[in-house]
């Protein structure tokens, strides 16, 4: 059996396994919506407690 | 100090402090509302809001009793969309959401309420999913807890009527299905390409092929099924649309290719199938990508509120959901609720907004016994109508039933790409006919080869991409600026305009700007405080515009105020008596035209003089219809009388036709005439009366001051900021189809180049797989460059 057979069976199923994760995310809803998770992943966890953080995030105004 | 006091804009909406400053926290704010939902935010440590967007808020609407629909257990089941012991989720839409604090402070409801387990937005659909725990809290409190922090979700009869829509994803499965054959076929194919005769290729080219041809068939079968679905389509209707010459080369390259692989003649072309058809789709996915959060095909249903307080025999009253409603009942519309069906007065005095319905913005003041017609909000107290009409057989539902709203009514419309593949394919077919022909008598064997050759190298491919990417580009563009249009296809209606149909109120006069003017003996700055105070302490619609536009730098309150129903207000100020009203209750004697709208006063009883509301036009209107005239007729309709005629001619051109008193069935018959002698009309139209000229307009395009509410159905959005530029759009939009028309002719130019290659017999797979991309990509990039060039100057 020579290499090439087992280098393209690898390179497919690499391949076939990113398809496979790429329908996976399609079906879980992740292609649905492409912009809030853009602005989500931005927001600070913690609640404002501080004045000191308050300012420190105002620099952030213009996300949108 | 009112110089002072402009400076002011609520810490809250950011809208100005006019009439009062309520001063919290260091903060200024426009109103209690504004201030109440900043000490929510800030008792819940959320002033991070105010951090990522100033001023995002919106000011919360008064809570009055409309949300108790929402405890009635069957509509309540249809608006959930998950329901199990303990929890619910609900899935609401909320106008407001427009920025990053909306998002913010939405996805950390469960701050603000421990009943409620999490929420999440989805900010292209302005919606906002919340799960709480139902045993704690009920939907009715959660939504009055949105609305009590200025996020008023909108519910309406189309929430209790929507199916279960199930998000189409297909698009996204197919072109997965594609692009990952494309590539893997590339990836089969090179070896071949580029070890051309090597002992090694010799060797493994069959197992490279039998791979090529095992992803192709997906590409074939499924991403482009539609492809043969609407050529088969074509053809049964007698008609050569862009999908006959694409099925027909993705066919020829299919079978050539297997038939090939099969009887070991050569490597076939599958990397040019799998990568046309993946170019294809891309073209159709950029297309279809379209503005998720306005809606193009509202109707009633969605202006309508779900559910109405119906009063039962023995005075108790019960919400029932609006389709249950039938004549002859009795109702009860609280201020703000909107009348669902036509009736008649029972209680109380009427005061209808009918906006949405008409354009109009001067409620219409209806007293006992009076006819009221469906879609007017009620803003005044609360009224008592007894129904002469159950909800669909309504003024205003009928509207709708109209033919003009039949989609089979609309009959079909050819694109340009069509057009033009008609001749496309004859042509290409005859070229490889008789190409193949004359092989046949050169040398038989490669006669059949040149035929699918010339197929394959022909597929419109670059053709089929020019109008989606163009088109795609130039929504987008517009889209910036405020006009939202449907799809492609009505940018391309727009291109053809040569008539242009306005209505009047609402759309060529701002529905919120009124003026007025004065006429008489002149008053003295005291008389002007008289009215002033006397207007402020009415409730008739006429008098809160007029005390909305004067001065309000002194107000007094009247020894006595008596208001006299149907005639107008009289008050007393030092013994003065100020009356407000109609030119006989104010002892008028002057003979006045009865086109105007006007307040007649009169002090001590004697007759002062008028105020005589006035329309006014939008910004910029008299240019935008002299360069509108250049290139299409105008036509105004308007359901108002003849007022407002002198006004409106100094304003127009002078081919400009004019038709007053026009009910919403003659402006539809209008257009209709217009559209019979083969004029391409685009309607502009606001208002739910324009609802079906929009519809039967050629392009119907809706008017509106703010996107997030109510618009009827239409082909397109226009933001009534950008008014003014209604012209630049549409001859961008022809400017467009010159783009179009010019990178047909770039692909063209592409495929000669093929055809020759093909036609002499020696086109090799190599070469289709270089020039199928390269002409569709320099399509693309040359109808970005090209769309955005055009749409400078906007």
């Amino acid at each position: 059996m020579s290499v090439i057979y087992l280098l393209l069976s690898i390179s497919v199923t690499v391949a076939i396994g990113f398809f496979i994760a790429f329908i996976t995310a399609v079906r879980k809803g992740q292609f649905d919506d492409g912009y809030t998770p853009s602005v989500r992943m931005l927001f600070e966890d913690e609640l404002i407690e501080t004045e000191k953080t308050k300012t420190k995030n105002t620099n952030q105004t213009d996300i949108k | 100090m009112t110089a002072q006091k402009e400076q002011l804009n609520c810490y809250h909406c950011g809208d100005a402090c006019v009439d009062q400053t309520v001063v919290y926290d260091d903060k200024n704010f426009c109103c209690h509302g504004c201030k109440t939902v900043y000490s929510i935010f800030k008792e819940n440590n959320l002033e991070n809001y105010y951090s990522i967007q100033q001023a995002a808020g919106a000011t919360p609407k008064e809570i009055t009793t409309e949300y108790e629909y929402l405890d009635h257990s069957d509509i309540k089941e249809k608006l959930l969309s998950f329901s199990s012991e303990g929890t619910e989720i609900v899935n609401l839409y909320i106008p407001h959401i427009h920025c990053s604090s909306c998002i913010w402070v939405l996805e950390n409801l469960n701050k603000l309420s421990s009943n409620i387990l999490s929420s999440l937005v989805d900010f292209p659909n302005k919606k906002v999913t919340v799960n709480y725990k139902s045993d704690r809290i009920s939907l009715k409190e959660v939504v009055l807890l949105l609305t009590s922090i200025g996020y008023e979700p909108y519910i309406s009869l189309a929430d209790y009527n929507k199916k279960e829509s199930k998000i189409d994803r297909t698009m996204y499965y197919k072109l997965g299905v594609a692009g990952f054959a494309f590539g893997n076929v590339m990836f089969l194919s090179f070896p071949e390409y580029f070890n051309y005769n090597d002992i090694w290729i010799e060797e493994y080219k069959h197992f490279f092929r039998a791979l090529m041809l095992f992803f192709s068939l997906p590409v074939v079968f499924y991403a482009a099924s539609d492809y043969f679905k609407k050529a088969y389509q074509g053809i049964r209707s007698k008609f050569l649309n862009i999908d006959v010459p694409i099925a027909l080369g993705i066919s020829v390259l299919f079978i050539r290719s297997t038939v090939e692989v099969l009887l070991d003649w050569g490597p076939g072309f599958f990397d040019s199938l799998t990568g046309l058809v993946f170019f294809l789709l891309i073209g159709k996915y950029f297309q279809d990508k379209t503005y998720k959060h306005l809606s193009f095909e509202r109707d009633f249903n969605s202006y309508f509120p779900i559910a109405v307080t119906l009063i039962e025999e023995d005075e108790q009253e019960r919400i029932i959901p609006i389709h249950e409603l039938e004549e002859g009942k009795r109702i009860l519309i609280r201020n703000g609720e909107i009348i669902p069906t036509d009736g008649r007065l029972l209680k109380g005095e009427g005061e209808i907004d009918y906006a949405y319905v008409t354009g109009e913005s001067k409620a219409v003041t209806k007293y006992i016994g009076d006819r009221i017609y469906a879609g007017g909000r009620q803003i005044g107290g609360a009224i008592e109508l007894l129904t002469t009409k159950s909800v669909s057989q309504s003024y205003l539902t009928q509207l709708w039933s109209n033919d003009s709203f039949d989609p089979l009514a609309q009959g079909q419309y050819q694109n340009l790409t069509d057009r033009i593949s008609k001749y496309f394919t004859v042509v290409i077919l005859s070229i490889a006919l008789s190409a193949s022909l004359i092989w046949y008598f050169i040398d038989a064997q490669q006669s059949l080869q040149v035929l699918t050759a010339v197929l394959i190298v022909a597929c419109p491919c670059a053709l089929a991409l020019a109008a989606p990417f163009t088109q795609g580009n130039l929504l987008r563009i517009f889209g910036t600026h405020k006009f939202y249009i449907k799809d492609g296809i009505t940018l391309e209606k727009l291109s053809h305009t040569d008539a242009v149909v306005l209505d009047k109120t609402g759309t060529l006069s701002a529905a919120k700007d009124m003026d007025y003017h004065y006429t008489g003996t002149p008053l003295t700055d005291r008389e002007k405080i008289f009215i002033a105070s006397t207007l402020r302490a009415s409730h008739h619609p006429l008098s809160r515009s007029l005390y909305e536009l004067m001065d309000k730098t002194e107000i007094l309150q009247p020894q006595d105020f008596e208001n006299v129903v149907g005639q107008g207000i009289k008050a007393y100020y030092d013994g003065i008596e100020i009356r407000l009203g109609n030119s006989e209750f104010t002892n008028n004697k002057e003979q006045i035209s009865t086109h105007e709208t006007s307040v007649f006063c009169s002090i001590d009883g004697v007759n002062k003089g008028r105020f005589i509301f006035k329309t006014t036009y939008r910004k910029g209107l008299k240019e935008l219809l002299i360069r509108l005239s250049r290139f299409a007729s105008i036509h105004i309709l308007t359901g108002d009388n003849e007022g407002e005629k002198s006004n409106l001619e100094a304003l127009s051109p002078k081919m400009t036709k004019m038709l007053f008193k026009q009910q919403p069935q003659d402006k539809l018959d209008y257009i209709k005439n217009l559209k019979k002698r083969g004029q391409s009309v685009v309607m502009v139209g606001d208002g739910l009366n324009d609802a079906g000229a929009l519809k039967e307009s050629t392009v119907g395009i809706a008017v509106t001051e703010d996107i997030a509410v109510f618009t009827p159905a239409s082909d397109a959005i226009l933001d009534a900021s950008v008014f003014e530029k209604l012209d630049q759009f549409i001859s961008i939009s022809k400017r467009g189809i010159k783009v179009i028309r010019t990178s047909l002719l770039i692909s063209l130019f592409y495929n000669l180049i093929g055809i020759s290659i093909a036609v002499m017999g020696i086109l090799k797979p190599v070469y289709a797989a270089i020039l199928m991309p390269i002409s569709s990509i320099s399509v693309v990039i040359f109808t970005t460059i090209a769309s955005k060039w055009i749409s400078r100057k906007l």
